[in-house]
This record gives structure tokens, sequence and C-alpha cells, in this order.
């Protein structure tokens, strides 16, 4: 797909800014690509109907009025149901949020209305994000769109299934872990984790909150950086927040890659699947025809993050998770005081694998392990960061994996967490360094199902990162084209 | 570098606590052998001598955002009650504290 | 709370019940009481320390709230600058090091705190080191003073109202998220005596900063001791409690002394204490200890992660060291300067009141516009001192024409008390219409003299008597003359006169 295409956030928009097509009429579009293919993804937890339909019609009176409605007017976005919308329901796929209407929006969300976005509802996550699959929400998975034996990938498996179903053109995640890029791999889109305090987490319900960062999905790497460009930007409502100027994405596209410096990160190609491994040398061996300077680095600390992840991560959600103790929103199950409601209720309101986080981010930071644990882990995070900083030097970006294997079947990773955690192997080392990466498709496994490869670069490079990323997007295009005899079976 | 010692059952049920969840014992069993191989997974970051290194809590070196002393409103109470399991006189009611704050 | 508490905080129910009655029979000579304090004190700011809800005391429950304060999902701390300006003003007058700092979550679950962890200052307070000099001379060492939250207010509902017997409780979040300084003491106090008189001192520096209101009775400033006791001449601390809730200067001082009973008793009965947190019970008049939870605190510190370091530059220190006002022991030296001679004890009191209670500008600027300032200094600490609110709003120069009018014998100290009582109630106005409207002019000399004369020739029996030596006649003389003018005649006017009659 590319960014011309009639379904295109870009396409849509400027349809529905000159009038040739109404909001609404694509509101109601998108709204019934959903009611069609719903009962079998369940990607949505919420669809708002009544609010798009209002939200379309508002940017159609916009342009009836000759006032400019954005640059996504009328372009229908599904957001995961981790981000805050006033009056409609945000669970986090969570018993323990079940009903609650937020009394405010989250900033990523003020942005996308201001932007003339048009939300039609809230996607299906693991619960509190916690997950690579889906698989842990409390409503049941949500299934692969090319395959519903397979899972989307998690957490943000809701968002990348409807993207990449084509329900929507756009869509929000989380990506604490490779939330956002690990299921746009798997499910065959484009899905972006911008640098830490990039894009505001204000009404991001929080996971890691070091780690957290919003990120677009999209079809394509024209659309994503349209969508990155909505929603980056500083916001004083979040600390972590970054003042600068938001980069630009989208004039980074056709800029190609001649002269840049690639390294292929063996650290993200060794473990994984080799149906996996061999495309993301295609990826490397097309950058280098188009001009970039390819070679092979090595990153030994990176093996150190996913053991260096699972410490932080569940340490700062076991704090974040605290709230939920039934006094002043969502679920509470009775008891004689205060102490016993308070387990009662979040015994009944978190499923196994939030319990199991919270329990290993107590053990962590709990009298006597805090130094051996969660202390350690925030020393390594800074002897990985430094190392990113020594590869930066001799390179623009870096490329790899983003998953080591294809969608993998639904219940297959459940019984072992470890197992699950090393689905997140290849993505977490960018969460830890706050920097930016991207999962662009390219091309598919030996299953037929969707493989992404993953570009990394420096704090606050999204414009070499979108470059990048567009450059691999032409080449896996040109590959699928017939003839070409690498494509997609 | 001392070895950072396994988890145990008594561990588990010890955080559990301290997180205000319960489990059955077929809970505890099935929990203590995940986070065991979880913790002794991470053996190759507890074991490792760093202690030269300074800790990252952040990742980008920004410091100092503040904001002016300036009001802005808040919530409306009754949207902020109407969300809550139990109300009484515009507060938040709850079961009897036992114990007093630490 | 503060960080060396920490580790150890576990409580143990194994206390031994206080036993008064033993210590007093206990040769207390040979124990010496040591104190630390914890003053928590909330910040005078607009709004609260994360979020820009006001920060108001006594408003309705849970209208000043917002997705911060309450701890909503999503929801994210911004740090108030001029909370960090009010912490930095505390440290400068403290004499502590003001230095980088950052912020931690304390995890512990309570009903009044929004999202189940504070989010206070742990290993890197912003203020260190430091001292607090007494009025007496005597110097406290200050350990830290650092910026954190406060928590909601829980109400208990239930037939007695007590704690452990309520049926439920009630959550008001108005005050959560407000900002406190915990300014924590080095156990460097040895009497109740002189915990009180840190902490009347403390208040007044507080006030003096601009950063607090000093209203103990609303909980502006919240005070915890940590008590302990050892044998003359040890060396090593003895076994430390906490003590909490001690709301009034009263209670702390109560509350002091029947800890240090209760802990040599003790250690003279068991030869141990145990380490635990104690709840004053203002009503019994004796600390007991706090039902503790069965789980162990373990508060789990760590970075928060949602708020960035803080490294105020030197500019902003040296703003906030230059608008620190005059503290409370130079304005003492100020105003005892004025009295041009070394004051006596009882000024030296008058002074401290004066101080205290924040007068001593209003003294400062009547004496200025000429008014006398011993006469002045006394109706501050008194009459001033006994209306504070009407006081503080007091136009200068109207008191000092009251003590002026005072000084030259043109109001009887009681007239100028009645006057000054009505300029308070009223807000102000003209001292000399007031005097006027009360026939409050002053009788002149020779009047007084003939009017004592008189008093002394309607009653010849008593007047030889008087003359005699039976000096108490003085009172019913200085009463009948006092009758005679309504309650004109200055006393010390017409004692003097008596005993120029009975020479």
């Amino acid at each position: 797909m590319t960014p011309d295409d009639a379904g295109s956030a870009l396409a849509l928009a400027d349809a529905v800014r000159r009038g040739e097509r109404s909001a609404r009429s694509v509101a109601e579009a998108a709204l019934g690509a959903i009611a069609a293919r719903e009962p079998e993804l369940h990607a949505f937890l919420h669809v708002a109907a009544d609010g798009a339909r209002a939200d379309a019609d508002a940017v159609d009176e916009k342009v009836r009025a000759g006032e400019d409605p954005g640059p996504l007017a009328g372009v229908p976005v599904a957001l995961k149901d981790n981000l805050c919308t006033r009056g409609i329901p945000t669970t986090c796929a969570s018993r323990i949020l079940e009903g609650w209407r937020p009394p405010y929006d989250a900033t990523v969300v003020t942005r996308l209305r201001d932007a003339g976005a048009v939300v039609v509802g809230k996607t299906n996550l693991d619960e509190f994000a916690m997950g690579s699959s889906t698989e842990n929400s409390c409503m049941g998975p949500t299934r692969h769109p090319m395959d519903p034996s397979r899972v989307p990938g998690g957490s943000s498996g809701g968002s990348a299934a409807a993207v990449g179903a084509g329900l929507v053109p756009l869509g929000l995640g989380s990506d604490t872990g490779g939330s956002v890029r690990q299921p746009a791999a798997l499910c065959g889109v484009v899905g972006m984790k911008p640098t830490y305090g990039m894009v505001s987490r204000y009404g991001l319900v929080a996971f890691a909150s070091s780690l957290d960062q919003i990120g677009p999905f999209a079809r394509s790497v024209g659309d994503a950086a349209l969508l990155f460009e909505v929603i980056a930007g500083h916001d004083p409502k979040d600390s972590t927040s970054l003042d600068l100027p938001v980069p630009a994405a989208v004039r980074s596209l056709e800029v190609g890659v001649e002269g840049l410096r690639v390294g292929v990160c063996e650290e993200l190609v060794a473990d994984t699947a080799p149906d996996v491994s061999r495309r993301v040398r295609e990826a490397a061996e097309d950058l280098a025809r188009a001009g970039a300077l390819v070679e092979e680095v090595s990153v030994p600390e990176m093996r150190l993050g996913l053991s260096a992840y699972y410490l932080i991560a569940p340490a700062e959600a076991s704090s974040n998770l605290a709230r939920y103790d039934g006094v002043r929103y969502g679920l509470r199950v009775d008891a004689l005081d205060v102490a016993q409601m308070n387990t009662a209720t979040r015994t009944a309101g978190f499923g196994p694998e939030v319990k199991r986080r919270i329990m290993l981010g107590t053990y962590a930071l709990s009298a006597g392990y805090y130094d051996a644990y969660y202390g350690k882990a925030q020393r390594v995070r800074t002897l990985l960061i430094r190392a990113f900083d020594l590869a930066y030097e001799r390179f623009d970006v870096l490329i790899g994996a983003t998953a080591p294997t294809t969608a993998f079947a639904i219940g297959e990773r459940v019984a072992d967490p470890l197992t699950m955690y090393l689905s997140d192997v290849c993505t977490i080392p960018s969460n830890l360094s706050g920097h930016p990466a991207m999962s662009v498709p390219f091309g598919a496994g030996d299953d037929g199902l969707p493989v992404g490869v993953q570009v990394l670069a420096p704090a606050l490079c999204e414009e070499r990162l979108f470059q990048v990323a567009a450059a691999l997007e032409r080449s896996a295009a040109a590959r699928a084209r017939p003839g070409h005899g690498e494509g997609r079976r | 570098m001392s070895e950072p010692p396994s988890l145990g059952r008594d561990d588990v049920a010890h955080v559990a606590g301290l997180a205000r969840l319960s489990l059955s014992e077929e809970e505890l069993d099935m929990f203590t052998g995940q986070l065991a191989r979880v913790i002794d997974h991470a053996r190759d970051v507890s074991s490792l001598d760093v202690h030269d290194v300074p800790p990252t809590a952040h990742p980008l070196p920004v410091r100092n955002v503040l904001r002016t002393d300036d009001p802005c409103p808040g919530l409306d109470r009754d949207e902020v009650l109407a969300a809550a399991p139990d109300v009484e006189d515009g507060r938040f009611k709850v079961p009897r504290i036992v114990g007093e704050a630490p | 709370m503060s960080a060396a508490g920490a580790g150890a905080d576990g409580t143990s129910g194994s206390a031994v019940s206080a036993a008064g009655a033993g210590a007093d029979r206990a040769d207390r000579a040979e124990w010496e009481t040591v104190v630390g304090l914890e003053v928590h004190c909330e910040l005078e700011t607009q709004t609260k320390l994360f979020c820009g809800c006001k920060n108001a005391f006594g408003d309705e429950p849970n209208t000043n709230v917002c997705p911060v304060c309450l701890g909503l999902p999503g929801s994210l701390p911004v740090l108030n600058a001029f909370a960090v300006e009010l912490a930095m003003r505390i440290g400068e007058a403290l004499h502590c090091e003001v230095r980088p700092s950052s912020f931690h979550r304390k995890n512990y679950f309570y009903p009044d705190m929004p999202k189940d962890y504070q989010i206070s200052q742990y290993d890197e307070p912003i203020n260190v080191g430091g001292w607090l000099e007494l009025p007496d001379g005597s110097r406290v060492g200050i350990e830290r003073a650092h910026l954190e939250e406060d928590t909601g207010k829980t109400t208990h509902q239930g037939e007695t109202g007590r704690i452990h017997a309520a049926d439920y409780a009630l959550v008001d979040y108005n005050r959560a998220g407000v900002p406190l300084v915990e300014i924590v003491s080095r156990p460097d106090i040895r009497s109740s005596a002189q915990a009180r008189l840190y902490v009347t001192e403390l208040r007044a520096v507080l006030v003096a900063t601009g950063a607090s209101d000093g209203r103990m009775e609303e909980g502006s400033l919240r005070v915890d001791a940590n008590v302990s006791v050892r044998r003359v001449g040890a060396v090593a601390f003895g076994t430390r409690c906490e003590v909490k809730n001690l709301n009034s200067l009263r209670s702390l001082g109560r509350a002091i002394d029947h800890e240090v009973a209760r802990q040599v008793a003790l250690v003279e009965a068991t030869g141990t204490v145990v380490q635990e947190t104690r709840h004053w019970d203002e009503n019994a008049g004796r600390t007991v200890p706090l039902r503790s939870k069965e789980e162990a605190f373990d508060y789990r510190y760590f970075p928060e992660p949602d708020l960035v370091p803080l490294a105020p530059g030197s500019d902003w220190r040296a703003r906030a060291a230059r608008a620190v006002g005059l503290l409370p022991s130079a304005r003492r030296e100020r105003l005892a300067g004025l009295l041009g001679g070394a004051p006596t004890p009882q000024q030296v009191d008058q002074v401290h009141v004066v101080v205290a209670q924040g007068l001593d500008d209003l003294v400062v600027a009547a004496v200025a516009q000429g008014a006398p300032a011993g006469v002045a200094l006394v109706r501050a600490a008194n009459e001033l001192a006994a209306d504070l609110g009407a006081a503080l709003v007091l136009d200068p120069g109207i008191f000092g024409r009251v003590a002026v009018m005072e000084a030259q014998g043109e109001l009887t100290a009681t007239q100028a008390k009645a006057v000054l009582a009505e300029l308070l109630a009223a807000g102000g106005g003209d001292p000399a219409a007031i005097a006027a409207e009360k026939g409050f002019e002053a009788l002149s000399e020779g009047s007084l003299a003939a009017v004592v004369q008189g008093v002394v020739e309607a009653h010849p029996e008593e007047w030889s008597r008087y003359s005699a030596g039976e000096d108490k006649l003085a009172g019913f003389f200085t009463g009948q003359v006092m009758r005679a003018t309504g309650g004109k005649a200055d006393g010390k006017a017409v004692a003097a006169e008596l005993q120029r009659l009975r020479r």
C-alpha cells in the first residue's frame, strides 16, 4: 500500500478537506467495516459509533464553513483502551476498571480531535498493556486479521489488528517493551515508538512510566508520519515531555538513504527464526543497493535488556497499579475493613499476568532486594545506553528484526510467561534507552504471515527513522511486485 | 559479588501481602514457579558487578520541569463521586479502617 | 516521613503499659530525655504541589480535586515552582545546604492516599544540615527539610467516633497533594520545655519565610516526636518511640513528659523499650501503641519516574535567600534595641510574645512614628496579642497615638486598654475621638490632687491609720478616688499623691 491509496489517511483527509468525501461517509464506512469483521477479530472493546458520527459531522460542518478541519480531517482512528477518553469507557481490558468513564481526555486524544480525526472506538489489549499477544485481556483475545487461529501480537493487538484488517487507516497504541512495534510486525503494518518524551503520556494509563510511549499504527510509513506529527510535541501536563520542535517526519520520507551508515545489529538477528532473519538481510541488501553504507555490528549489552526490563517495568507497574484499591473508581469487592476490601478488590479485579508482574515488581523493590534487582537493572540501563551511544558513533541507524517469529498460535505461549516475555527481546532495548524505533512490514515468513524489519535511531532522530523506513517500504513494495519472485505468498 | 537468592514460596506470599493480593495455595505454587524462572533468568543482570555504573532513572537528562503557582479549575464533584463505588456526604465511603497510616 | 525511619518503622505489639507512678518514684535525675522532632509544615501556596487545584483549608469536601490529586489513571504530576521556592526559603532560614534533589515514591496502602504511594524526597532532599537557635541560646540541629505531598483527610464514622470502634470512614481529598515541607531535627532536644521552645521558634521562622501561616490548630503545622531516654552520662541513645498526634504545644509537652516517664519505668522494670509508633491520647493523657496492620511496612522507595530531577540554579537560590524576611532572632534584637537600655525580664518576655505573634513590625512602625517603645511593647504583648486577627491589620500610626496618649498621662492604663479594644473591634478609628466619646478626658494634676484631698478628708479614721503606716489602706483610698473620678484617675498618680500627703 502506498500513501496514494484511496484508503490511506492522507488521501482520505485530502478528499474530506476538498469536500470530495464527507467525513460522515468515511466514518460510516469504517463503522460498517468494523461491524462486519468484529465478530471474528474482536479488535474493539468499545465502538463509539455515536461519538464518531458526531465528530465526523463536526468536521463536515467545518468544511462547509470554509474552516480548516485539520490534517487528519475525517480520518477514523482506533485508540488502544488505555488512553483516557472523556465519557467513553476506558478499561485497560481489566475487570478492575470495567465501566470506568474518565472525566478527561488524554493529550493525544485532544490533539487528534483538534486535527480533525474521528475516534471510532477503543481497542483490545493485554490487561494494562502487560503481554505480547493480547490474550491477557479480560474480554478475550483479539485474533490475527490474516489467520484467526493466531495472535495479533501485543499488547496493542487490537489497534494493530484493526489497522491490519483495514477497518481504520490509523490507530494508536502504547509501547513499553515493544507493544506497538511487535504487533505491527505480526499484523503487517507500520508501528512506531517515538523518543521517550516526544509524545505526551498525559492520559495514558501508566504501566511503566519511565518506558511508556504512545506510538502510531498505520498501513504506510507516510500515514504513520502524518499521525506522528499530530500527536508529538511538548505538553506542560507531562513533566517528562520534551520541549522541542516536532520532527519533520513527513518531509523526511523522500530523502533516501544514500550515504547513510546502517548497522545490522547482530543481537537483533541472531536469535530470530530463519525466515525472519532472512528478511532482515534482504532489507539490509536493499538499503545497500539504495546507496546506504551497510555493516554488521554487535551491541552485546542488548542481551541484558530482557532481564533489566523484567525488573524495571514490573517494579514501576507495582506502584502504578496500587491505586486500583476500590476506593475512588472502578471495581469494589466489599469486605469488613478497608485493607481486606483492597485485597478482595485487587484479587478479583486483576488477571494472572498483572498479578505476576505486580508481585515481581514488588519483590524487585522490597527491602533487601532493591540493590540486587531494581538498582542493578537501572545500572544495566546505563550500560545499555552507553553501548548504544558507542554504536551510534559509527552508525546513523541500526536495523534488525522486530519480533523473533511471525504471529504465533493462540494459546501457544500462555503457559510459560518467560517464553512469552522473549517475544519482546528485540524491541525492549529501545524502551530502556528511550530511543525511537519503528517496525516496517517487509515480506512474509515461511507461513505466509508478515515479517517486520525494525529500524532504530538515536534519541530525537525521528526524521532519520522515517527516512530509512520509507526506503524500506519502497523496497518491500518492489519485492512484492509480480515478477520479483520474493513477494508474499 | 554475592549471588542474589532465588525466589521461594514465602517470598511470593510476602509480596502478595504487600501488594494486597490474596493467593490460593494452588496459585501460590504456580506463581512461585513462574516468578522463580524469571528471577533466575535475571541472574545475568543481578549477578553483574556494576557498582561503579550510575543508575538511569530517566532515559533523557531533563531537569527542573516546573509549573507556576496558578490555580486552574478541577473536576466537578458530582462527576467525581459518580465514579466511586460508595459515597456519603460528598465524600468517598470506605469500610472501617484498622490501624493508622504509617 | 524521614528517610532515616524507612527501615525501622516496623511496630510490635508487645508494649508494656505505661507505668507513670513507677516513673515518678524513680530518681529522674539519673535519666536524660532525648527528643528529635519531625514537623510537617503545609506551604502557603495558591495551588497544590503537583496540580493546579486550590490549596485551601475548610472548603466543601472533594471540591478542590482534579485527575492528578485524585490519582486517576493516566494523570501525571507537575511540580509547583513556588512550593520549591518556599522550601528553599525554609532551607536558607534554617542554615541548611540547599541542594539538587529528586523525588521518590513511598509505597503503602491507605485510603487517604489517592495513588497509594506518596511522592516525597528520599535520599536526595532539597535541604540538608542546618540548625535553629532557640531564644534561650541553645541550638537544635536540623537533619533535613524536604518536600512531599500531603494526604487527604479521613473521618472515622461510628458510635463512639473512635478509630477502632468506627463502622466506616469517609474520605475527602481536598488536602491530598497539598505541599508539605517536613523538617526533621537531630535528636538534640533534652526536655519537653525545650521541645516546646523549638516548635514555637520554628513556627515563627516558618511564618517569617512566608512558607506557613503557622496555624497548628488547623493542621498547618503537625508535630511527631521521637522520644528516648538514656542514663545521664551515657553516649549511646536508647530505643526510641515515635509519638504521633501532637496537635498543640500543650500536647507536645505533655506527651513527651508522659513518654519519658513510661520509658524510664519500662527500662527500670524490664531493661528495654520496644521500638514502636505510639499515639498521643489527649483525653487520657497518655501514649498508646498504634494497633498496626498485620503486615510489616516496606515502603519500597524508588525514584518517581513521572518527575525529573530538581536542580535550582544559583540565581534562584539567591532570590529565595533574599526573600527570607527578618528571622525571629533578628526581630527580637531589633525590638529590644528600641527600648534604649537593657530590657527587664518582663520586657524580654514581652519581646518574645510580640515577635512570636508577628506583631513586631507594627510596634517598630509605631515607634518610628513617635510612640514610646516601652508602652507600645506592653500594649502589643497584652492587648494586641489577645486579638491577633484584628491587630495584624491595625494601622501602626493609630496604635502609636494610643501609646503616646498613655505615656503622656492623657489616658490611664485602663483607659488605653479600652480605647485599643474599641479600635481593634472597629478595625481602626481616631483614638482621641474614642477617648472623648467614652468621657476619658484626663484629669489634670491639680484636679486629681483636689479629689484626693476630698477623699482623705471624708475618711479621717482611715487616714490616720494609713498615716500611722498601715500601707494596705492605699488600696482603699485609690478605690475611693477611682469611684469619685469614674475611673479616669491614673492609679500611679493617685498613689504618688497619697504618698505626698502622708509625708
